[in-house]
């Protein structure tokens, strides 16, 4: 028997190889150092990394190809959307590694497997320590991110779901401050996503039962052959969609985010807030784009009624909550069914709408949860949005930008947050889902309200006398939400260049 | 390149503000008035220069802005364009030597008032000149920040609640436009063959008659709640009484009129069907706005309401006079709108005047200021008496040109709008007798008069109210091309006389 070497174009995966290189000389580095010089090898190298990575995607740019033994399409949207994941990436590791903000060290615990509350937590806690194991976990997380949306074949998208999930669940349990929460918040998520992976990979082997192979050009040929058994199809669709949709926190599965998003650590939610959707929706835009296209007729209107559940839904909670990390958690909701219409458009400008949005969205989230980092009192961040009262006059500079962020999430012209929407809004008509529109627009109407509400609360208010202040803002934290802010106007003024670049990558290869 | 410099003007001198150090609160001032001052003087350069015999835009710019989308960075103005520039270019700097002092005891610095003031002018100017309908929407939309901060941040105790009531109405109106002019994106991509928001080259579209009624409706409501047409005013009154008067000036003499703008720009010519077929059910809502305005500006106790109501009312008048679809009534209609501005504004700051004096805003408050102080007294009287439009001031012209050419179409209408008239008397006549005729009200007795600075402020207003009254030819010839050219799009022609006398 000959054994047949897999052909693999080396160049076209190197980001990917890059930062999961990065993420094993992380571990190397956890292994051989010592715990105070850890940090400083760890932030440097992990940065080192994704910047690699990006210049290597910048050098690949118009790479359109299916490598790997057809696992991997390195076409347009995988590239655009990978540099965004690598550059979000860095911004979120940015927010990571912030250590000036905490008097106690940084955001995350100082022994992860220390039970709350025992003895041995409090010796940890006592004794300052610092871990840096985030480092390596969030480099294997981005590394399954950009490879989620390049994915080619169900296999290859369930091994980098898995690959971005779990180190995110850990991620998520590793809050220094308010343990139960958190734990409770990685137990969720690792319980939901399990369960989620699990549809995922029983809708994989429907699909494989359908067209006798994983790989997505051959799922294309079937159905457009009409080759298989459609109920097969249909179940496998369904299946194949609830673990997508759980990723990308669409409503009837979305139960996880808001607890999530409020349990784990701030920059952690941040970075996943962002970076996830981001990989997401693009390995959802693939998979339905390419592999499933010609079946577009069966699942377009079960996306389309999910993705104004989701929309109307998502505003609807968000205008009730109270604390700033959750109502964020259902507004990335609320976005998620105006991304959904970009991807029910299933046209050209859709995915260019959808991609331009993805990115947009992945820069004012970050932007938003950094300032939440920023918002403290004494027992740590100031979540609930009465801390928030009188920002305006206290920190004028802070709940500036914190309201330029959620007014390019409300989407008000000038800001990114509009030509994205008016992307995928007039995608989603141009299809033919005027319904979409309105509701998309409607509910936009609605989510407004409690943007709104928080700049109302933040300049119209006076601060309470006890109430969390915020201390000098230290470098990285700087850093990151300059990027952000930067974006956020720059797309939103002159979003001319970046459209151009979409519009030319927007075309997947199969 | 003159629209262009009078966007970026104001913005220049805003940044320049901005950038002052803390606490030099004059310079500031002095930099808002000179800037505000020298765009003025731009623009009246510029409208020296306009065309007058021609109906179309002058002064075009066009520049490749988001390529994509086909949307440009589209300047132009034609008569109605050119009028509503001028009024809020005068009434900038005038709003800003009126509010001289208003900055203060607001949620943030003085300064920062004045940065909003300017950059809000930018935005005014941006949004009557843009010829490309994703430009309007922008700044249409743009525009609602630096209000809500001016009214939130500046106004008076309610002020919090009135800026989120107007901008969540204006949201709801401008999200509707959206889903609109999404509709139109698509409709060009799929005629035109490439994507384009131009107005000039809209027109052409073909659009399906469901289809446009439709979209005119996203227009149209956007429009009404900016205007603000009954039943969508409700924000009006709150957000006037809350804001500071030289906002209030701001808010309803210019903001509120790309709402009429709006109406004539974009729903008329963009839409003729559907604006034929709307345009009954708008007259009547039309004439319900001007009778419901003046009923409830009697009732008001409070000087703002009162202001406000009435304009609710003087915009029903504006409506009415667009949708009449007669050269008249149009014209009659963008003469109110300039005139309009300019009323309102002198009410508006003598109210302020009178209400910072007082300390007070209600109208029982105030009484025998006639003899108190006799210049502050007249200059509410005759502000009063250009509202009421008596014959010999601004308002008089217009308000007889629209219900003349209204009653060439919608004579049912023009009858019972002309009430209106009577009940403005009312109004009028009711706050100038409490509040200026009759026994000096106790705590009244030592107002002070205006001073210098604030005559140099309203003497402008007045003498346009009065030059207007007797010479409306000088901007009627401006107007009565362009409305020739929208009555055309709008395939209006002007019914015959019946019979000759």
């Amino acid at each position: 028997m000959n054994f047949v070497a897999p052909v693999i174009n080396y160049s076209q995966v190197l980001p990917i190889l890059i930062v999961l290189g990065t993420a094993l000389l992380g571990v190397i580095v956890e292994a051989f150092f010592a715990r105070e010089r850890r940090y400083q090898i760890q932030v440097p190298l992990s940065i080192a990394g994704l910047v690699a990575a990006f210049v290597w995607i910048l050098k690949i740019r118009a790479t359109t190809a299916i490598t790997a033994e057809s696992s991997v399409a390195i076409d347009g949207p995988a590239l655009v959307l990978q540099g965004a994941i690598v550059i979000l990436g860095i911004a979120g590791l940015l927010l990571i590694a912030e250590r000036k903000l905490d008097s106690s060290g940084d955001a995350f615990v100082a022994q992860a497997a220390a039970i709350p509350g025992s003895e041995a937590e409090r010796t940890a806690t006592l004794a300052k320590l610092t871990q840096t194991e985030v480092f390596p976990l969030t480099l294997f997380a981005i590394a399954g991110m950009m490879l989620f949306p390049a994915a080619n074949d169900l296999v290859t998208m369930f091994v980098a779901l898995e690959v971005l999930s779990l180190p995110l669940y850990l991620m998520s349990g590793l809050a220094r401050r308010r343990r139960l929460l958190s734990q409770e918040a990685a137990l969720k998520y690792f319980l939901l996503g399990a369960f989620s992976s699990a549809f995922f990979l029983y809708g994989a082997a429907f699909l494989y039962g359908y067209s006798g192979s994983v790989g997505f050009r051959q799922i294309r040929q079937a159905i457009q052959t009409n080759a298989g058994n459609d109920v097969l199809l249909l179940i496998g669709i369904a299946l194949v969609s609830v673990g997508l949709l759980f990723k990308v926190s669409a409503v009837p599965f979305h139960s996880w985010t808001p607890d999530v998003y409020q349990g784990a650590p701030t920059p952690v939610t941040a970075f996943m807030a962002a970076c996830t959707k981001i990989a997401a929706f693009g390995a959802f835009a693939r998979l339905f784009y390419v592999g499933l296209s010609g079946a577009r007729w069966d699942w377009r209107p079960m996306l389309t009624v999910i993705a104004i559940a989701t929309m109307v839904l998502g505003v609807l909670w968000a205008l009730t909550q109270t604390d700033i990390k959750r109502m964020l958690a259902y507004s990335s909701v609320a976005h998620s069914g105006f991304i959904l219409t970009g991807i029910v458009a299933t046209n050209k400008a859709g995915l260019s709408g959808t991609l331009f949005y993805l990115v947009t969205y992945g820069f004012t989230t970050i932007g938003a949860f950094a300032i939440v980092t920023l918002v403290r009192n004494a027992s740590g961040e100031a979540t609930h949005i009465s801390g928030y009262a009188g920002l305006g006059k206290r920190s004028p500079w802070i709940a500036m930008l914190l309201s330029l962020f959620l007014l390019g999430l409300a989407g008000i012209p000038l800001t990114s947050g509009f030509v994205a929407k008016f992307a995928v809004f007039s995608a989603a008509y141009e299809s033919g889902s005027t319904i979409l529109v309105i509701f998309g627009v409607l509910t936009s109407a609605i989510a407004a309200f409690f943007y709104i509400r928080l700049i109302v609360l933040m300049f119209f208010q006076d601060p309470d006398e006890n109430g969390p202040t915020v201390a000098a803002v230290p470098l990285m934290t700087t850093a990151a939400i300059a990027l952000c802010a930067t974006v956020t106007l720059v797309l939103g003024i002159l979003p001319n260049a970046l459209l151009h670049v979409i519009d030319a990558a927007s075309r997947f290869v199969f | 390149m003159y629209l262009s410099s009078l966007l970026l003007l104001p913005l220049i001198g805003s940044a320049v503000i901005a950038a002052l150090p803390a606490g030099r609160t004059l310079l500031a001032k002095q930099i808002a008035l000179g800037t505000s001052v020298l765009t003025a003087l731009l623009g009246i350069v510029m409208a020296l220069q306009f065309d007058r015999t021609l109906g179309t835009f002058q002064f075009v710019e066009s520049h490749e802005w988001i390529t994509s989308f086909g949307v440009k960075y589209g300047l132009g103005i034609d008569g109605t364009g050119l009028v509503l520039i001028l009024m809020a270019l005068i009434l900038a700097p005038i709003v800003i030597l009126a509010s001289w002092n208003e900055g203060q005891g607001g949620r943030f610095s003085q300064k920062a008032f004045f940065a909003l003031l300017l950059i809000l002018e930018t935005f005014m100017v941006g949004v009557f000149a843009a010829t490309d309908v994703f430009l309007f929407y922008v700044f249409f939309e743009a525009m609602l920040i630096p209000v809500y901060f001016l009214i939130g941040s500046f106004g008076g105790p309610n002020r919090s609640y009135a800026a989120v009531k107007f901008l969540l109405y204006s949201l709801l109106g401008g999200l509707l436009m959206l889903a609109a002019v999404i509709g139109l994106y698509v409709l060009t991509k799929s005629q035109f063959g490439a994507p384009t928001f131009d107005v000039t080259e809209l027109g052409a579209l073909n659009i399906d008659q469901n289809l446009q009624r439709w979209l005119f409706l996203g227009f149209f409501i956007a429009f009404a709640i900016k205007a603000p047409m009954w039943p969508l005013h409700t924000w009006l009154p709150d957000a006037a009484s809350a804001a500071t008067p030289g906002t209030a000036i701001l808010l309803i003499g210019v903001l509120d009129k790309v709402g009429t703008y709006g109406m004539i720009r974009y729903c008329l010519p963009l839409f003729p069907e559907a604006s034929h077929y709307f345009a009954p059910t708008i007259v009547v809502l039309a004439v319900i706005s001007i009778i419901y305005g003046a009923i409830l500006a009697i009732g008001q106790k409070d000087l703002k309401r009162l202001i406000a109501f009435t304009s609710i009312s003087h915009f029903g008048f504006i409506v009415l006079g667009i949708f009449a679809m007669t050269s008249t009534a149009g014209a009659g209609a963008t003469l109110y709108m300039f005139n309009h501005g300019f009323s309102t504004a002198a009410l508006f700051m003598v109210a302020g005047w009178m209400i910072s004096r007082r300390n007070s805003s209600k109208i029982s408050d105030f009484g025998g200021l006639q003899r108190v102080t006799p210049v502050m007294a007249w200059m509410f009287f005759i502000a009063g008496m250009s509202s009421l439009a008596l014959p010999g001031l601004a308002s008089f012209i217009s308000e007889v040109l629209v219900l003349v050419g209204a009653y060439q179409t919608y004579p049912v209408a023009a009858i019972i709008s002309t009430v209106a008239i009577v009940l403005a008397a009312l109004y009028i006549l009711i706050v100038v007798q409490r509040s200026l005729h009759g026994p000096i009200a106790p705590g009244n007795e030592s107002l002070p008069d205006l001073t210098t600075r604030e005559r140099v402020a309203i003497a402008p207003v007045i003498a346009i109210i009065i030059f207007l009254g007797f010479v409306p030819s000088v901007l009627l010839n401006v107007i009565n091309p362009t409305v020739s050219h929208t009555l055309m799009q709008v395939n209006a022609t002007d019914p015959t006389p019946t019979a000759g006398e």
